[in-house]
This record gives structure tokens, sequence and C-alpha cells, in this order.
């Protein structure tokens, strides 16, 4: 899909590069976070915890330094949005991100773009360079006396990990990726020991167009828990994958009927730590109050073996587990050798219960969103497809 | 390493310690530089990086080998990745990395005789809905079949 093609209520509506700084220089800070808080906008990483919050505990930090981090180590499985709004919308993106400096009165932004996407980097660099050119970056930008922000632009190294904020800091610092504990929170002891906010890309992207319309505005799209709209990474059997923006609220057949997805059997939910599922619960609908999503949505039809799926799942989360935690680092070892059980119909049901119990022990007891969530799949998938996990007369192989 | 080889090394290191800074946080970067331009970290590197940012060197140990991206191995002078997840697995990567091996005559996690080419697999690289998707050093190619694999192996060799 190109990008003229590309439609969407929000994030994909018209937009001039800039204006949305200039609007908001020339607003106290205090209004733009009015303005947040009346569009309850949810980070949309996937964690869901309010922008405005965010911010207003940044802003309200005293501390002579203050970072902002546009979190772009996009490692779901199955998401790439962040993608294709850093190749074809960066406007939006870094115009967030300066009034986010602006609102909590930081000086550099640093965008942590993952390794993979190495081949943007050129590209990104570019427009920043522009932007300096133009007054969107640097010093008294546009025009506004004292508000000097700037923006570099990071690499990651391939480490899914990354993607957790305290984890994505220690990286920024130079260390090992490994997560840590909270509290205290980057809002009060971020990147270099100082007031920090990490927000995703496409926090950034919404951030920009709600400045220009205003909060109450962008309410009026989706539900009541879930204000706004979403940019949806489609992948997997359909006929039409790709980046969809759409209020939040949508259904998941709504969805499928879009995509043109046939004879599906399961959708994954939010990538690899997200849930499945099955064919019986598609009228569910999208938003942080049911089925939860980054955005990532994988599509399977009625031909794909889910235990190969899950065994897929498992495979990533043993790989990318930090290995600082006991119940993540040992758990999806466990967690995958059942899978492998199960493949070569070697189980007990007695040991498969256990190994539920150990995923709700790892859901609770891990450090980070990583161990936290990476036992979703193995339960929802158990759960939702034993039939065809169990009964299937022995044919689990591909 | 020879002499005038670590001398080389030191001063490229010196000159990225320039560009980055010399506090930790410069560390990554002058990493990624050291792994692009040697597609390894060697032990020698290791201990001027450490020496020039005032650290220990298996601190910088300890960071490389956090990262899949970086190595202290040698690895081929340009680096195959297929990506892994179950997207482009459905997509269909069993075949192209059949074809791969065998047109290079390696396993995942080799290196051609040559030294021309690694070749590994790689977790999602984001390109999820034209997979299967193929990192060859940084640049991606998607849709990539069996035979447009072959064709950009070819183009490396």
């Amino acid at each position: 899909m190109e990008k003229k093609n590309r439609e969407g209520s929000v994030i994909f509506s018209p937009y001039i590069k800039g204006e949305s700084i200039i609007k908001a220089v020339s607003l106290k800070r205090e209004d733009i976070l009015f303005e947040l808080r009346e569009s309850k906008l949810k980070g949309r990483g996937g964690a869901g915890f309010p922008t405005a919050t965010k911010w207003t505990l940044v802003a309200a930090a005293s501390a002579e330094e203050k970072y902002v981090v546009c979190n772009a180590d996009e490692g779901e499985p199955g998401t790439f949005k962040d993608r294709v709004l850093l190749l074809e919308y960066p406007e939006l993106v870094f115009d967030g991100m300066v009034i986010a400096g602006y609102v909590i009165g930081a000086k550099l932004g640093i965008v942590y773009l993952r390794g993979e996407y190495e081949y943007m980097l050129k590209s990104l660099e570019d427009y920043l360079e522009t932007m300096r050119k133009e007054n969107l970056l640097g010093k008294n930008i546009c025009g506004k006396v004292d508000f000097n922000f700037d923006i570099k632009i990071r690499l990651g190294s391939g480490a899914y990990v990354c993607g957790e904020e305290t984890a994505l800091i220690e990286s920024l610092e130079g260390n090992r990726g490994e997560a840590r504990n909270r509290p205290p929170y980057p809002v009060n002891t971020g990147f270099m020991g100082k007031p920090t906010t990490v927000n995703n890309v496409e926090t950034f992207a919404s951030v920009a167009h709600i400045v220009i319309k205003g909060g109450s505005w962008y309410c009026k799209h989706g539900t009541d828990k879930s204000t706004g709209s979403k940019l949806f990474s489609v992948s997997g059997d359909c006929d039409k994958p790709g980046v969809y923006e759409l209020p939040w609220g949508t259904k998941i057949s709504e969805l499928l009927k879009l995509v043109e997805a046939k004879d599906t059997k399961a959708v994954q939910v939010g990538g690899a730590s997200g849930i499945c599922i099955p064919k019986s619960q598609f009228e569910r609908i999208f938003g942080y109050e049911d089925a939860a999503t980054g955005g990532s949505i994988m599509i399977f039809n009625e031909s794909r073996n889910m235990l190969h799926v899950l065994k897929n799942f498992m495979e990533f989360f043993v790989e990318e587990s930090c290995g600082q935690c006991t119940p993540c680092r040992i758990g999806n070892v466990k967690l995958l050798e059942g899978v492998e059980m199960l493949e070569r119909h070697e189980y007990t049901f007695g040991y498969i219960n256990k190994l539920k119990e150990l995923g709700k022990t790892m859901q609770l007891s891990s450090k980070c969103g990583l161990g936290q969530s990476s036992p979703n799949a193995f339960l929802s998938i158990l759960e939702n497809f034993k039939e065809e996990i169990f009964n299937n007369g022995g044919n689990n192989g591909k | 390493m020879l002499v005038l080889e670590k001398n080389a090394m030191t001063e490229e290191i010196e000159l990225l310690v320039k560009e980055h800074g010399n506090s930790r946080s410069a560390l990554l970067p002058i990493l990624q530089d050291i792994q692009r331009k040697h597609k390894h970290v060697p032990d020698f590197a290791q201990q001027e990086i450490a020496r020039l940012l005032d650290i220990h060197p298996v601190e910088v140990y300890s960071v490389i080998s956090f990262y899949a991206f970086l190595n202290t191995n040698p690895k081929g002078r340009n680096i195959v990745r297929l990506c892994q997840t179950i997207t482009c697995d459905i997509a269909g990567k069993a075949s192209v990395a059949k074809a791969i091996e065998r047109e290079l005559g390696i396993k995942f996690g080799e290196t051609t005789k040559d030294n021309k080419i690694t070749l590994e697999y790689v977790n999602c690289l984001g390109m999820c809905d034209q997979g299967p998707a193929l990192l060859v050093n940084e640049r991606v190619f998607p849709k990539v079949s069996t035979e447009k694999a072959v064709q950009i192996l070819n183009a490396i060799k």
C-alpha cells in the first residue's frame, strides 16, 4: 500500500509539516497538557499508560536536564506500523517529539531506532537536517525565545527486550538492555538519572494531531475507555496485509472483512506476547477494555497448525529473554519443552496443567513485561485450541 | 593481530571516541561502528575501547554478548539474515532457507569458506506484510522467493 492510498480519521488525516509545533509554541504548556488530558490518549506501545499523566509527571519534576525518548524499537512479531510512520510520516513523529520537549522542558530528544531498521537512518537524519534548517529544531524554535530542542537518533542492536522502557534506557546508557526495578520510574529517574518521558512512535504522531485539532475532537473517535484510533499492522493469511488506521472499538470480524481474510481460524492480537483469539470470539472489539494491542494482528487460516504457531512464539521468547530474572529465563524454556512434548505426543495432562500454572506464575513474578506477557500465547492457544492440540490423533507434524 | 593492525585499530577507536564522546553512553555507538566495519569486535578493540572509556574490558564484553547484532568472533564480510518469525514462516521461509543453504553449501549459523557470507536467522524484521524477508547487512529485501533469494546472494558474490 502506498501513502496516497492510506486513509484514516486521525493519524492518516491531512497534516502539514511543522503546523503543530507552530501552534504549540503559541500556547502555554498547561494548555497543551489540558488538551492531552481531554483526549485521554493512552500509550500506543501497548501498555496504555495515559500520556498526559506521564508528561505531567516529567514536567513537574525539577531537574536541570530532562529527556524525550521515542521508542522506535519495534520488535514485537507482527508489528510494522512504526516502519510506515517513520518512512512515510516522519513529520508527525518528530513534531510530536518537539511538542513533548516543549511541554516537559527538555532540550534533547532521542529516537531509539531498532538495529533492524538501520536502512532508515540516512533518510531520517536527512529529514532532521531539513527541520533544523526550517527552525523546527535547534535554537529558539519557531521564534519561541529560549525554546531549544534537538533530536538525535540512536540505533539498537537486535534485542527485543530493549522495547521495554527501562531496558531501553539502560541500552542508551551503554549497558546491557536489562530492565530495571520500578519504582523509581523513568519519569523521575530515567536517562542518565534524569526525568525522562519514553513514548511510542505512534503516541507522538497522535499528539501532533491532538495539538492541532483538540482533545475533544480526538475523543469523538473510538470508545469511552479507548479514545481515538489505532494503527493496526495486519499480516498473515489475508489478501490485503498492511497498516490500517481504525477507530478503537472496531470488531475483529470487521477488520478481517476489510483485509479480505478467508477461512480464518485464529487471530493473534498483540503479537507473540498477545493473546490468540478463536473464531467463536471474533465479535470482540479492539480496545484497552477488551482485546488490547500495540497493533500487531496476525491472521491464521484453517490450514495452519496452532501448535506450530505456538512453538514459533516460544522459541522467540527463549531467544529474547534477557536472562536476568528466573521466572522468564527458565519458565520460557520449560514452556517450549512442553510444546515440544505436545508435538511428540509425549505429555501427560498433569504435566501440562503444571505448565499452565507455571505460566501464571511467570505473569505474576517476572521482572518486566517480557516475562509477564510471554505465557499469554501458551495459555490462550492451549485453552482456545485444545480440540486441535489434544485430539488430532497424532497428526501434530507440520 | 600485528602491531601495525593494532595501531590502526587504536587510531580508529580514538577517532570514534572523539566523535561519540568518552562517556559510557557512547559505548554502543562505538561498538556498532566497529562491528559495521570489521563484522566483529576483536579482543584488542574491546580492550582499547575499555581503556578510552575508562571502564573494565569485561564491561565491554558483557555488552557485546548481550546484543544479537554484536559479536566477538569474526564473521563473513556480508551477513545474510532470514526472518524466522511466524508470518514469514507461513509465507514460505522454510523453502527459502533450504534454497539458500543449498546455494551457499552452508547451514544457518555458518560462514562460507571464502569468508564472504555468514548466514543467520533473525527475529521479526518488521516486514510481516511482505514476507519472507531477508536482511543483507543493513538492507531489507521483502517478498523473497527462492529464485529471488539466489539472485540476491549472487549479487553479493
